[in-house]
């Protein structure tokens, strides 16, 4: 996501940097590309000039001149600026205490509302240990309640519903099923309803007038907008629409997984004001996750979302077994990486997501992968190498020899040359966990972003040579100098 | 139902964009940098896109800088824009001998089943008989759907449950087509981003597998774009058409507000022309696309 926004000013971002003082028509022309990438990422024509001119306000003012470093500093400004374009937010949801609490779920058809109520169901449920049900609303699309009924079930989650619409006017109608429900949930003590309406145009009279209705009788306590990322400029007019109705607590903005430069939700919140909540990420019903306006701008400007990356580690080793995650550990510990483990990991990477996704949150990695390459080809690829290996080989990659690796070669359908050049960057790995073993979780991190950067899945590309257990050793000058150092402020005490 | 002619519809479709693009050419005055930024405004918030409104501001501005703003900008703006959609109009070109393929394909919610059921009526009112294939088997009750539009539509459906393989419905329903003499037979698929590529795979395979069980086939292979979309449509339209060939797009969604230029950057890039417009939720709101049409009725009052 925002991968193209992000090469577009880093583009512009490069003209800026390394020029010695700050003139009005150097930034000009950086800002003039900043301008264009966020036009082409479809962030709202007024909402960027907007943005183009409070940073050229702000970094025209006297402390940025002044200033040292004008470039750093510009960068600076434009981070702010976006994150606080796209924030403050707050991802807790409006509890009622006295009755079950509603989520009412509205947006253009299409957006993605019946998937993002299950998604939320589910997050709802496992995350913050409440007992949903979801409510099928939508009588107007073919098959909806079905769709929501089919995901409950999957997901094990009640879903209440009366049914579609029947041509001719009799059936449901979508407000009494919402009152229904809510008496419904009263009655099986479930305390969280999800209401998932049909998809509306902003401009038709009457569908909006429903969800007023609904709004005004079920008085839900939270009102979310669905929007998908890949809106184009008219996501200014359909949220303002929507909010102008609803008055909107939050939004959530769907198919993010998808390359969308997702200008979208800056255009949104400085239009409304309405903060974005959750993104979704995937079709996986798990693939909801918070929205975080500073990991978003610090992602824009190439500096990689590295808290992002933190959070998922972490979500993904809960799913891993507890006993998996200790076997690891003590071979780390003991420095016995070996391929096997070397697989395993790339299996956890596998189920954390989209490769291509990770590695554009890695800073420099979203460059780092040419156009056109594809990075599942690369993994695959060496998974093919791993496979052809023996069960002896994987565990001591020192037994590879020519005749082994023509084999393994063949076996993968790669080249000699590639298998040699895969064993010589997995023995730099190899040297940089036993390392890691002895390291803090932050030093973990740091390490594998300096990883990122030397190309593990670029062919032609080495790792820098590691040395192990080089820790800078004192001098016994040096030794000496912090003795006298020390007695010194002995003696003062 | 009253008539409506395409030119009314389109229009209404379109009454947003309409706004956005008439008055401009009424202010008075010279073409100046003032006149250009407002053209400028005009375009992007149309989406028709950073490479379409560059090409047509410089040439706006070498051919008239400092001139009076007369009908020859109004009309210069309007035939580039024109020239830039420009293609045959044809709507569905059905095969000669057999059953007409038709294969529908986007990415999640940009409205492929509803753009299918109009597809299917549109045919249906040429006096074709029709049959659609629900290769949609991922997306929960996606065949319960078009199973509900089938029976609006009294049309046949070749299905199978959920989970099956999308490739083999598609092989089922052309081997129904040529053995029930069916005129068309529409393959819906699931929606799928056109970033994930084991999805485009699979897409790659039901069109591989209609090909083989209808020579020729697919005669169309249909992206349904969003016209709320921005310019994701063009990374959008560029996978979709390096997978399966398309041969065109249907522009739903375009009665809302929002415009769908991004239609301009598609065709520049692609050369992938427009052939339908979604104008509305009822059956018939589809039309073939006319870029006269649309131009006149983005700048018409």
């Amino acid at each position: 996501m925002f991968e193209t926004i992000t090469r577009g000013l880093t583009d512009a971002l490069k003209m800026l940097r390394g020029r010695g003082r700050l003139t009005e028509a150097n930034m000009r022309d950086g800002l003039r590309q900043v301008r264009t990438a966020l036009l082409e990422a479809d962030v709202n024509f007024n909402v960027a000039n907007e943005f183009i001119e409070r940073v050229t306000q702000t970094a025209l003012g006297k402390e940025v001149l002044r200033s040292l470093d004008p470039s750093e500093q510009i960068i600076q400004i434009i981070y702010t600026e976006l994150a606080q374009l796209m924030g403050p937010v707050d991802h807790r949801f409006h509890f009622a205490k006295d009755r079950p609490t509603v989520i009412m779920l509205c947006g253009l058809q299409g957006s993605g509302k019946t998937t993002t109520a299950g998604k939320l169901a589910l997050l709802l449920r496992d995350k913050l240990g409440r007992k949903p049900m979801l409510v099928a609303a939508d009588l107007q699309r073919p098959a909806a309640v079905d769709q929501l009924k089919v995901l409950g079930e999957q997901l094990g989650i009640a879903v209440y519903s009366e049914g579609a619409a029947v041509p001719g006017g009799k059936g449901p109608n979508p407000i009494s099923v919402c009152q229904n429900a809510l008496t419904h949930a009263k009655k099986t003590l479930l305390d969280t309803v999800i209401l998932d309406t049909a998809g509306r145009l902003h401009i038709a009279e009457m569908p909006m007038d429903e969800l007023k209705q609904i709004d005004r009788l079920v008085k839900p306590d939270d009102v979310f907008l669905v929007c998908d990322a890949m809106t184009g400029q008219d996501a200014v007019n359909s949220s303002k629409a929507f909010n102008d109705a609803l008055d909107l607590n939050g939004v959530i903005l769907t198919k993010l997984d998808g390359d969308a430069r997702g200008g979208a939700a800056l255009s949104i919140k400085e239009v409304t004001k309405v903060p974005i909540k959750y993104i979704g990420v995937g079709e996986k019903l798990q693939a909801l996750e918070e929205f975080h306006p500073d990991r978003m701008a610090q992602r824009i400007l190439g500096h990689g979302d590295i808290m992002g990356i933190v959070e998922k580690v972490q979500r993904v080793q809960q799913q891993l077994s507890q006993e998996e995650i200790q076997k690891q550990q003590e071979k780390l510990e003991k420095g016995n990486f070996t391929l096997d483990d070397f697989r395993k990991q790339f299996e956890t990477i596998a189920k954390m997501g989209n490769m291509k996704e990770l590695m554009a949150q890695m800073p420099g990695m979203g460059q780092m992968i040419p156009e056109g390459e594809d990075p599942d080809v690369a993994v695959r690829r060496i998974q093919g190498m791993i496979d052809s290996m023996t069960k002896k080989e994987r565990r001591d990659p020192d037994l590879i020899d020519l005749s082994r690796r023509r084999r393994i070669a063949d076996g993968s359908g790669t080249q000699p040359h590639e298998v040699k050049q895969f064993l010589n960057q997995f023995d730099q790995v190899r040297a940089i966990m036993r390392q890691m073993a002895q390291m803090s979780m932050w030093q973990r991190m740091k390490m594998i972003m300096g990883m990122g950067k030397s190309g593990m899945f670029d062919p032609g590309a080495m790792m820098p040579k590691t040395k192990i257990g080089t820790g800078h050793r004192k001098s016994p000058k040096e030794r000496a100098d912090e003795r006298k150092k020390k007695r010194k402020q002995d003696k003062r005490r | 139902m009253v008539f409506r002619s395409f030119f009314n519809k389109i229009k209404q479709g379109l009454a947003k964009t309409r706004d956005l693009l008439s008055g401009i050419f009424r202010l008075k005055g010279r073409v100046d940098q003032k006149f250009l930024d407002e053209l400028e405004k005009r375009l992007y918030l149309a989406d028709v896109g950073t490479v379409a409104t560059t090409e047509i501001l410089t040439q706006v501005r070498q051919a008239f800088l400092d001139k009076e703003i007369t009908g020859d900008v109004e009309k210069f703006v309007k035939d580039k824009l024109k020239a830039l959609l420009d293609s045959p109009r044809e709507g569905i070109r059905f095969a000669e001998a057999g059953p007409t393929v038709v294969l529908v394909a986007g990415v999640n919610g940009s409205g492929k089943t509803t753009s299918i059921a109009k597809l299917a009526k549109y045919c249906q009112d040429q006096k074709k008989k029709v049959i659609v294939a629900a290769c949609d088997t991922f997306r929960a009750a996606a065949v319960e759907q078009l199973t509900i539009w089938s029976q609006r539509l009294g049309c046949e459906i070749i299905k199978n449950q959920q989970g099956s393989d999308p490739a083999s419905v598609a092989h089922d329903a052309c081997e129904a087509a040529r053995s029930r003499k069916a005129d068309v037979l529409i393959v819906d698929t699931a929606g799928r981003l056109h970033t994930q590529a084991h999805l485009m795979k699979e897409l790659e395979k039901i069109h591989r597998v209609v090909n083989k069980s209808v020579p020729g086939a697919p005669h169309e292979v249909l992206l349904v774009l969003d016209a709320t979309g921005g310019q994701n449509s063009i990374s959008q339209a560029e996978h979709f058409k390096k997978a399966i060939q398309c041969t065109g797009i249907v522009l739903a969604k375009l009665d809302g507000t929002a415009k769908g230029g991004a239609i301009f950057g598609i065709k520049q890039k692609l050369n992938l022309p427009v052939k339908f417009v979604g104008v509305g939720e009822k059956l018939d709101d589809l039309e073939v696309f006319d870029p006269e049409a649309y131009v006149e009725a983005l700048f018409n009052d």
